[in-house]
């Protein structure tokens, strides 16, 4: 739905992984458009932690990991270039460690994201309001960290390319949305030049499956606050299984069913301030970490629009008559 | 308040022009090519050298090469015979894709791609087994190997025995091969009958017995002592192995019998020895593990301590113990360096401080060269590397079977043997690792199981670069400068003492020497 006129936030998802072990906040899973002209950026701290993890289906502890924990510090903005289209992006920073055992702390500059969100259809359907969005995503590795040191890496070093199908409906204050995200990875380069999935690889290159992603998420939604649930359930289309005992692979089927609750919250006294927190928790997986994770976080929205007042007005009054 | 739009012209074109955008996007940033492996695509090998007279070269374990007698062949002008070369002309009529591809894979040269099939297998059960609920460990055992933990746990001393005696087998019995092939002097079927195409290239070496069913027997055997699990998939690829020698019309079915033959004998004659060499002791007893630190304390020394959770007994405490190839038990113990510096001495506080220092905060291109030489848990480890590294190399060279066999036995004698030196070294000091005196300490990669000095990775390498070097000098400099980056990457990364790296990468060399001294009058020069 669009929030005509009105400033709002961003809504975090979280995917949290063995591998990656920290929230991925993005912005790219609500049905929430930006107005034309309007810059939304902000900036969310997430940590996140397991001390189980599945080995192929098997739940286990390491007791030379202990419990393995992930802070992350991202910077993320959504731009409105027109009412139904924004362009939306994610760079965190993350820092991994375990509690037990001698493995070195990891940190840094994950990868930055991007999306394109396009709302083609948005119409009256019986009581409330239909709109249907279409994002495609990529993202890239910001620094050259290294990958073959899970489950401390802080990423899987890889290109991806994402399309998204979502809907959503809205009647009052309540609605729901569901989404369905194909992520095509790039092959991912690890520090060695040789590895064994199931069987032996004489390359540093490794072919990462494809991902399937499904969310549907529901709850109210008004001007001064969001409040919903969200189940993800992540399936990695191929990949193999850890082996007993063995150590966690960037190509190893990593799935992941997770339940969480979102909260956004506007502060009256400061137009286009607001809060956002919320957490989520892995209920299911396979070749995952267990985590539970908590995310807070503090975004402003900058208006564009009265600054180039001149050459948009004629954009403004048609937004404005929406 | 909300605007209404319609599914229109204008509309589908801009969602076609959207999901153009997509694909392209999608092929260019996120383009998943299927990884290939290095050694995929070789071409057929062609030997610069045939090494006709290989069967006057010194074997390693076989007295006399006509201990396994090979029969007479028939004649080629045989009926039998004749009905063996139509069964080539055949098969080569009708060719799946699949054996297409079975030929091209073995064209390569068999003694590599069994090399590289021990890697595979080494990096598969290279798995520390996991922990009992009463915090003890459960020992893999020879006599059950299919019950968890699986048998075998191949980490390096393991592995390094193991692409020992498979290389030194292989290399006794491409010896008797070739001198049963001067000896019969049986032209390749495709020099035979002109119809025969020699699909993996022509060779002017004699085909009775086959090479690759020689390969093929000797390292099927000799995998049933390694491998006990994967006997059923080693046969298979033995027949796989033999099957394109068929195909490829380098061998008859006659050739491929009495290789196969010779091969399974030969290996026996290694498999007994690998009975009988103190490997299967290796593991030791807790009295000899708990010796080892009532001994150390004795000396006024601090001793190693596992640092796994709940405490493992150390890798393979007894494998020091273990017969060498190129030389004697006494000379092996001659080899064990000095004692490393006193745990309570200002040289080892020196040391400990610099180990500190690396990994306080690890440079990026620390990271990557750690990782790069880790060769850790389910790796081939640090000696499938070296065999990684000498294989691409001898690639390069066009080399015979018999003298590709020859190098890696040279090669893997070196490893099993540091091996050996650098594990009765490590159990003779028992000393800690820099994580143990120092909890600030924490590791670029995984901490091995067992005490510090002298360094796996140093030991192994040093004895690597030098029997390399010795085997394609123009190469000499850069295996040097990779032990010397293999040796570093293990003090950087917080695992070892620079003395651990020095004295290892020293004695490594000298381990290397032997092998050296022995390939100067193997009559392979």
């Amino acid at each position: 739905m669009r929030l005509s006129k009105i400033k709002m936030a961003l809504l975090l998802f979280a995917i949290i992984n063995l591998s990656i072990n920290t929230v991925y906040a993005q912005t790219d899973q609500d049905a929430i458009m930006m107005n034309k002209n309007l810059f939304c950026t902000g900036i969310v701290f997430g940590t996140s932690s397991w001390n189980k993890y599945w080995e192929g289906v098997n739940s286990r502890e390491n007791l030379n990991l202990g419990t393995v924990s992930s802070n992350s510090l991202s910077v993320m903005g959504n731009y409105g270039v027109k009412d139904n289209l924004n362009i939306l992006f994610n760079a965190p920073y993350i820092s991994n460690k375990a509690s037990a055992g001698v493995l070195h702390s990891i940190s840094g500059v994950q990868d930055l994201s991007v999306w394109v969100k396009w709302m083609p259809i948005e119409k009256e359907l019986k009581q409330g309001t239909f709109s249907l969005y279409l994002l495609g995503g990529a993202s890239t590795p910001l620094s050259d960290y290294i990958v073959d040191y899970l489950p401390l890496s802080i990423g899987l070093k890889s290109n991806t390319f994402s399309g998204r199908l979502m809907l959503d409906y809205q009647i009052n204050d309540f609605f729901i949305t569901a989404s369905e995200t194909y992520t095509l990875r790039g092959n991912s380069t690890l520090e060695r030049n040789a590895y064994f999935t199931n069987k032996l690889y004489l390359t540093n290159k490794v072919a990462m499956p494809a991902v399937n992603t499904i969310n549907v998420r529901a709850g109210y939604r008004s001007y001064w606050l969001i409040a919903e649930a969200l189940l993800t359930d992540t399936k990695t289309l191929g990949g193999f299984d850890i082996t007993r005992n063995n150590m966690p692979f960037p190509s190893n089927e990593m799935n992941s069913t997770s339940v969480g609750v979102n909260f956004k919250y506007e502060i009256p006294k400061v137009a286009g301030l607001s809060l956002v927190s919320g957490g989520n928790h892995v209920i299911k997986g396979r070749n995952v970490g267990q985590s539970t994770a908590y995310y807070g976080g503090l975004f402003y929205i900058l208006d564009f629009t009265r600054k180039r007042k001149t050459e948009s007005n004629a954009q403004n009054t048609s937004t404005q008559s929406k | 308040m909300h605007k209404t739009l319609q599914l229109n012209q204008n509309s589908m074109q801009k969602i076609y022009r959207y999901f153009t955008f997509i694909i392209i996007a999608a092929t260019l940033f996120a383009c998943s090519k299927q990884v290939e492996s290095r050694t995929d695509n070789l071409p057929a090998l062609q030997p610069s050298n045939a090494n006709l007279n290989a069967g006057e070269w010194k074997t390693i374990l076989l007295k006399r090469l006509d201990t396994f007698a090979v029969a007479t062949p028939i004649a080629v002008t045989h009926v039998n015979y004749v009905a063996e070369l139509n069964e080539i002309k055949g098969l080569q009529k009708n060719l799946t894709n699949n054996q297409n591809d079975n030929i091209k894979y073995w064209a390569a040269g068999g003694v590599l791609r069994w090399n590289e099939t021990m890697r595979e297998l080494v990096a598969k059960y290279n798995l520390p087994p996991y922990e009992n609920a009463d915090g003890t460990y459960p020992i893999p055992s020879a006599a059950n190997p299919f019950a968890y933990p699986l048998f075998p746990f191949a980490n390096p001393p393991y592995a390094a025995r193991a692409y020992a005696y498979i290389s030194a087998a292989q290399y006794d019995a491409l010896v008797a091969c070739w001198h049963y092939k001067k000896l019969y002097n049986r032209p390749a079927p495709s020099i035979t009958d002109a119809a025969i195409v020699a699909k993996a290239g022509a060779t002017p070496l004699p085909s009775y017995p086959s090479e690759a069913a020689v390969i093929a027997g000797v390292t099927a055997e000799m995998m049933k002592l390694f491998f006990p699990t994967e006997i059923g998939a080693i046969e298979q690829k033995a027949k796989l192995h033999q099957d394109a020698a068929i195909m490829s019309g380098a061998a008859t079915r006659s050739d491929i019998v009495a290789g196969e033959a010779l091969g399974r004998q030969i290996a026996q004659v290694f498999i007994a020895r690998g009975r009988t060499d103190n490997a299967g002791k290796a593991v030791g007893t807790p009295a000899d593990w708990a010796n080892f630190e009532t001994t150390t304390i004795a000396k006024g020394e601090i001793p190693w301590i596992s640092q796994d959770k709940p405490k493992r007994p150390g890798m393979l405490p007894l494998f020091g113990n273990v017969v060498p190839f190129l030389f004697d038990t006494a000379t092996s113990r001659a080899l064990i360096p000095p004692p490393p510096p006193s745990t309570s001495s200002d040289k080892m506080k020196q040391e400990l401080a610099e180990v500190y220092s690396y990994t306080k905060n690890p440079t990026l291109k620390n990271q990557q060269l750690v990782l790069f030489w880790g060769d850790g848990v389910g790796t081939y480890t640090p000696p499938g590397h070296w065999n990684a590294i000498a294989a691409e190399d001898f690639i390069k060279l066009n080399l015979s079977e018999v003298k590709w066999a020859r190098n890696l036995a040279l090669l893997n004698m070196s490893l099993m043997d540091a091996g050996i030196v650098c594990w009765k070294t490590k159990y003779t000091y028992y000393n800690p690792r820099p994580s143990q005196l120092d909890p600030r300490i924490k590791t670029l990669t995984g901490l091995p199981n067992f005490p510090a000095y002298i360094s796996g990775h140093s030991t192994f390498s040093g004895a690597a670069a030098s029997i390399l070097g010795y085997l394609v000098p123009n190469r000499a400099a850069a295996y040097t400068q990779m032990a010397n980056d293999a040796s570093k990457s293990r003090l950087i990364g917080g695992l070892h003492f620079r003395a651990d790296c020095e004295v290892g990468l020293q004695v490594g060399a000298q381990v290397g020497q032997y092998a050296i001294n022995k390939a100067k009058i193997d009559g392979a020069n």
